[in-house]
């Protein structure tokens, strides 16, 4: 297997990791914290700039055509600055329903939208019953002459108060639980019956709850197949999945580094805590968890949009739940060794260990998808 | 050191800990600051406190002059049997049984999922061994001599920290997809009358379990504790 790099994607890693050194100071990210919105508008047009807007989409469209590994550079880079803006939401996850289902005229009206940065999507599929159930959809959908009406709730919506339009699961037929009969919607976030309640996440970025009230949208608003929407969503999901195995790998790197750091320069008893093997032996776990977990956000992104679907959803699951291991062996390891400023705010590493935390609580935590592959037999065919 | 025998004047180090002694002050003493320190969860339990030429009478000194470095290690030794938490921590497993029959996945109460299940009767055991440890830790005062904390007191500082700590992790897992909004008000500004995003348990879950990350560093860390169970109980 190739695991090196192409030039181009080497370069494009190059100047994500550049603009976030530039914007992404940690003082600098406090700012944007407080902006509205809750991430830096500005540097959301540096993004724009810099084509990581466009990077999945058709260039036809402003997009420059990238793929997964594209898409797992900008994670990762993302990771390690701990940076705010609805990159996943707006391009990953929104753009990936415009990408995968969404018609030519809806494509070719929004991507230019987004990959200049005026258009901020979110995706609304995560209700209050469902738990990590991506078929569990209880906001139902009904058809009237040329339109359809939605109403429901819809829960953690990732920057859904920032969004201008939101790509919204409903339920056309079936019951709350079957895999068929579920539509995927595009609504407009100022449409009639659509009410937004935002508020922070504790990795320090926002989120959103969504009531639907006979919200009336267009037939020409549908994304994929109605009422066979779901191997959509899932499909969407897993891209999603992907990038976020990234974007932990690249906090993880950094929680790691800057333990090594401080294990290299902070004195105890007259010297560098380095020296004691029991530190030195938690930091070599470390990095084998961070290793796995690397590991295993690079099969997600091989397998993100691999067509045999049973293995597709396997290799993310078990992406899924290295990345939450690992997450928490790091984490651990990281606030331990700092100590008592490992515990403070002041201090980087905890907002890393929150968002680990955070993407370990997103889709589906590593115990559930555990328990997908186990349900499965394993992740070998016996 | 001079060669030859005892010399009439031989300089002698004094020990570090000498010269310290314990005061009782009233915070609302001229010349006390308090800066708070916020942790990660967000909350502000613990503070730097700055002393600028601060008055206490006489009379607020603990016991001798010069002796409170000894008052100190005794409450150091109290705080390690304390710090078990073995309480606390039945109560939070009461509270984590509680919640996971509330919480559906998949249609049945986590209650219900075996592999859960398990992981909690697992820490209870940890939990019913370790009481019986600090049982026995308690009984063993009776007849322990000196005035040295009991280096067995490590074992249940270990062993209670690591308790508390997977008990928070299980109850993260409860809260599932909840553990991500923001909700405990860091400060009084921040006080919110909105409805509760989720179940409205499920607000101080992730907090807490960010909280407790620093029972494995308070009270001495375990990595400390360890240094005194293979030195002071194994002569290593």
């Amino acid at each position: 297997m190739d695991f090196a790099l192409s030039e181009e994607q080497q370069l494009l890693r190059h100047s994500v990791e550049r603009l976030f050194a530039d914007h992404y100071a940690f003082d600098a990210r406090k700012r944007y914290a407080q902006e509205e919105g809750g991430f830096g508008r500005a540097v959301w047009t540096r993004y724009a700039e810099l084509g990581l807007l466009g990077l999945p989409f058709e260039e036809q469209h402003g997009g420059s055509a990238g793929g997964p590994v594209e898409t797992m550079i900008v994670m990762e880079a993302i990771g390690r600055a701990l940076a705010l803006e609805p990159f996943l939401a707006t391009v990953v996850l929104g753009g990936g329903a415009l990408r995968f289902g969404g018609s030519a005229a809806m494509r070719a009206e929004l991507i230019p939208q987004i990959a200049s940065g005026a258009l901020i999507l979110a995706f609304a599929h995560s209700e209050r019953q469902a738990r990590y159930d991506l078929a569990d959809v209880a906001v139902r959908a009904r058809r009237e002459d040329s339109s359809y009406v939605l109403d429901g709730a819809k829960s953690l919506v990732l920057h859904g108060e920032s969004a201008q339009k939101l790509v919204v699961s409903a339920r056309l037929a079936g019951g709350q639980k079957d895999r068929d009969g579920i539509g995927l919607f595009l609504v407009d976030a100022a449409a009639d019956g659509v009410s937004r309640r935002g508020y922070p996440t504790v990795d320090g970025m926002r989120a959103a709850e969504l009531t639907l009230t006979g919200v009336r949208i267009a037939a020409d608003a549908v994304i994929g197949s109605p009422g066979a929407a779901l191997p959509l969503i899932e499909r969407i999901v897993d891209i999603g999945i992907a990038a976020l195995a990234a974007e932990a790998v690249g906090a993880m790197a950094a929680m790691h580094e800057a333990t090594v750091d401080y294990m290299k320069t902070r004195k105890q008893f007259g010297v560098t805590i380095g020296s004691f093997q029991v530190l030195q032996h938690r930091a070599a776990d470390m990095l084998i968890a961070l290793e796995q977990a690397r590991s295993m956000a690079m099969l997600a992104t091989m397998m993100a949009e691999e067509d045999n679907v049973r293995e597709r959803r396997q290799a993310i699951s078990a992406a899924k739940v290295q990345i939450g291991r690992s997450g928490r062996i790091v984490g651990h390891g990281a606030i331990q060794i700092h100590g008592g400023i490992g515990m403070t705010m002041e201090a980087k590493v905890g907002h890393y260990f929150k968002r680990v935390t955070a993407i370990d609580a997103l889709f589906g935590d590593a115990d559930y998808h555990l328990g997908l592959l186990a349900e499965a037999g394993g992740l070998v065919a016996a | 050191m001079p060669t030859g025998f005892s010399a009439s004047c031989v300089p002698i180090r004094a020990k570090k800990q000498e010269g310290i002694s314990f005061l009782l002050i009233d915070m609302k003493t001229p010349g006390i600051t308090v800066r708070p320190i916020q942790t990660i969860d967000g909350g502000r339990e613990v503070n730097e406190v700055f002393f600028d030429d601060v008055k206490v009478p006489a009379e607020n000194l603990v016991g001798q002059e010069n002796k409170g470095w000894d008052y100190a290690k005794f409450l150091l030794g109290n705080e390690r049997t304390g710090i078990a938490r073995v309480g606390a921590s039945k109560a939070r497993i009461r509270r984590l049984k509680e919640l996971a029959s509330l919480e559906l996945s998949g249609g049945k109460p986590l209650m219900a999922d075996e592999r859960f299940r398990a992981k909690i009767a697992a820490v209870e055991v940890e939990l019913k061994s370790l009481e019986m440890t600090e049982l026995r830790v308690v009984a063993a005062e009776r007849t322990r001599h000196g005035n040295k904390p009991d280096p067995a007191s490590s074992i249940l500082k270990i062993k209670g920290s690591e308790i508390q700590q997977t008990i928070t992790e299980l109850l993260l897992q409860v809260v599932g997809p909840y553990a991500l909004p923001d909700q405990v008000p860091h400060d009084e500004s921040e006080r919110w009358n909105e409805p509760p995003v989720g179940p409205e348990w499920a607000g101080p879950l992730a907090p807490q379990y960010f909280n407790y990350r620093k029972t494995s560093i308070y009270g001495g860390s375990n990595e400390i504790q360890k240094n005194i169970i293979a030195k002071a109980i194994l002569g290593l």
